[in-house]
């Protein structure tokens, strides 16, 4: 064998080790040692996009260490529509993302401290089946509200999705009413309930629980939006601005109240919770 | 007849053949009565036979008939003095979302509902029923005011979405949706959402949030349209009967996964065959679920809301 033809493991093999060292940066397209990227929260030190956050890393980089608790961890779905598609049944999907996640369900929630304030937050992982919004998802982030119903403490949920949960059809769509009952009761107890929109946040997220934050934040470049590019195209039969559907874009027209880098993140959701006053 | 679905075929040459017979009978004074009575009732047969097996593909052909009776045909028909109101108060009035005052026999209502319509004209003043976020805040606004005179709210869902496009967007389709669901789930008045045509997605949800959701038995409700679950899902719109089929969308399907309270029957050959019998049979069960809705206090409904959309879906603890 020529010198210069790998074998396909050899080649493999050096493609992993540089990407164990190298990462490239998905906006600006440099190469970032990985080290410094993940150093700085997953945002590219050359341009400040916003890469993605597993739940634990965003929850490490909220809360005060070591005051997480995590709640309803054994929620996770069910197939209730024994639904198959065109590459295979949804409950070896679900399984498939379990291994490869080590999670249940695509939100982790429970309670914890943001500079020894009390607060419960769900935070969602878009790498469980891209975040999706199934029958498990909906239930933690009820039980999530409920927490904070019943002990008068504030709630986050920071959002990364693509939407509902196709393969649990009707009852993911049920899961937007049924969030949204959950944080509509915390404005009869006056308790306060922040949205964090992080990329993405798409269709029934959007159009649920995300939007009706008392505070919406959103990362910078965030992709946020109801329905999606290709099928808003197709419909109206024109381009599309170059921005749309980003954090930037959604904040310019009034529905999101501020555009926070992460490295702030913990700060500006601490100082605004400092200003309830009840 | 126009249009017909595939399915359909067989009852329409039966009909065909009934015509004849009629005109037959009257031209040459022949005596055919006891033949058509015999056609016209093997005819009914069928059409039961036919629209008892339908498949969840065929459901959404009839849910999107175009003789489908629309929001227009239902006021006209079971409504009496609708006073309709416009205007969402931030930006426009959307005719895609109907709305006002209306009187369902004795019963006093707040009527709201996507309207489709049945021609283009019609079609393009009213985006085929697909709401912009106007339209959704129209609603709330609406339900806020029937709140206020103690009237229940009866919406009539029957949309192939919330609109996608550029203002909806800019507007905020997701935030005007997710308003409703979160004032819906605290109205202090009765709801009943009735999905007589096609429920889509967040789009038909946005004025479903209900003390009680009834479906007509040929209405379909669903998370995403089989041609975009299949286009997603199995990378071909062409899989779109698969799509229905796995998506479980039909009336008897969301019965029995506690999505909707009741299925309201439709007349032998769908709601298009006899728009009256239908609209007939959606005001008997409006008025027997009001009458009970009625009885209970603001609070008892807005926790029994609670308890109901608590307990929507399926998972393991
Ligand atoms: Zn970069």
């Amino acid at each position: 064998m020529p010198w210069f033809i790998k074998t396909k493991s050899e080649r493999e093999a050096k493609k992993k080790l540089k990407d164990d060292i190298w990462i490239q940066c998905q906006s600006c397209g440099a190469h970032v040692f990985r080290q410094d990227f993940t150093n700085n929260l997953n945002v590219c030190p050359k341009c400040d996009w916003h890469g993605k956050l597993t739940a634990y890393e965003r929850i490490g980089m909220i809360l005060d260490s070591g005051t997480f608790k995590e709640m309803f961890e054994t929620i996770r779905p069910c197939d209730p529509l024994q639904f198959v598609d065109g590459k295979g049944p949804y409950s070896e999907k679900v399984e498939t993302a379990r291994a490869k996640t080590k999670l249940n369900e695509s939100i982790v929630t429970g309670s914890g401290k943001i500079n020894g304030l009390n607060v419960v937050m769900g935070v969602m992982d878009f790498r469980f089946l891209g975040g999706s919004l199934g029958s498990g998802t909906g239930e933690k982030i009820l039980q999530a509200a409920n927490y904070a119903y019943d002990n008068r403490v504030p709630c986050i949920i920071f959002s990364a999705s693509g939407g509902a949960r196709m393969h649990e059809g009707i009852l993911s769509l049920m899961q937007m009413a049924k969030t949204c009952a959950g944080v509509a009761r915390l404005d009869e107890r006056k308790i306060p309930f922040i949205s964090v929109l992080t990329d993405p946040t798409t269709g029934g997220v959007s159009a649920s629980y995300a939007m009706v934050g008392d505070v919406n934040l959103a990362e910078p470049g965030a992709l946020i939006g109801f329905a999606g590019r290709r099928v808003i195209e197709q419909t109206i039969k024109q381009k599309l601005p170059e921005d749309f559907q980003t954090a930037e874009f959604v904040k310019e027209h009034g529905f999101v109240d501020k555009i926070v880098h992460r490295k702030d993140l913990k700060e500006t959701l601490f100082t605004i919770l400092s200003y309830y006053n009840r | 007849m126009e249009r017909e679905l595939e399915f359909e075929k067989p009852i329409a040459e039966m009909e065909k053949a009934i015509e004849k017979l009629k005109a037959l009978a009257v031209d040459n004074k022949g005596d055919f009565f006891n033949q058509i009575a015999e056609l016209e009732r093997k005819c009914e047969e069928r059409k039961e036979e036919i629209y008892d097996t339908l498949t969840p593909w065929q459901t959404v052909q009839v849910a999107r008939h175009p003789r489908r009776p629309v929001l227009y045909d239902y006021i006209s028909m079971i409504f009496t003095s609708f006073v309709e109101l416009h205007g969402d108060r931030c930006y426009g009035d959307d005719h895609a979302m109907v709305g006002g005052f209306a009187t369902l026999g004795t019963q006093k209502v707040m009527l709201i509902g996507h309207s489709k319509g049945k021609n283009v004209d019609e079609n393009v003043k009213r985006n085929f029923g697909m709401a912009r976020p106007e339209g959704y805040r129209k609603a709330i606004r609406l339900m806020r005011l029937a709140e206020k005179f103690n009237l229940p709210v009866v919406t009539f869902i029957d949309t192939a979405g919330a609109f996608p496009g550029l203002d909806a967007e800019e507007r905020g389709q997701a935030e005007a949706i997710a308003r409703n669901l979160t004032e819906m789930a605290k109205l202090e008045i009765p709801v009943v959402a009735i999905v007589t045509g096609e429920g889509g997605s967040g789009g038909a949800l946005g004025i479903g949030v209900a003390d009680v959701v009834l479906m007509l038995s040929n209405a379909v409700y669903s998370v995403i349209s089989p041609e975009g679950c299949a286009s997603i899902l199995w990378r071909d719109a062409a899989y779109a009967s698969n799509a229905a089929e796995s998506l479980k969308i039909t009336a008897k399907s969301l019965l029995s996964l506690g999505v909707i309270d009741e299925i309201i029957k439709e007349p032998a050959g769908g709601a298009h065959n006899n728009p009256a019998a239908a609209a007939e049979a959606v005001k008997a069960a409006i008025l027997k679920h009001l009458k009970k809705l009625t009885t209970l206090s603001g609070q008892k409904l807005t926790a029994r809301r609670f308890e109901k959309f608590s307990s929507m879906g399926k998972f393991t603890k």
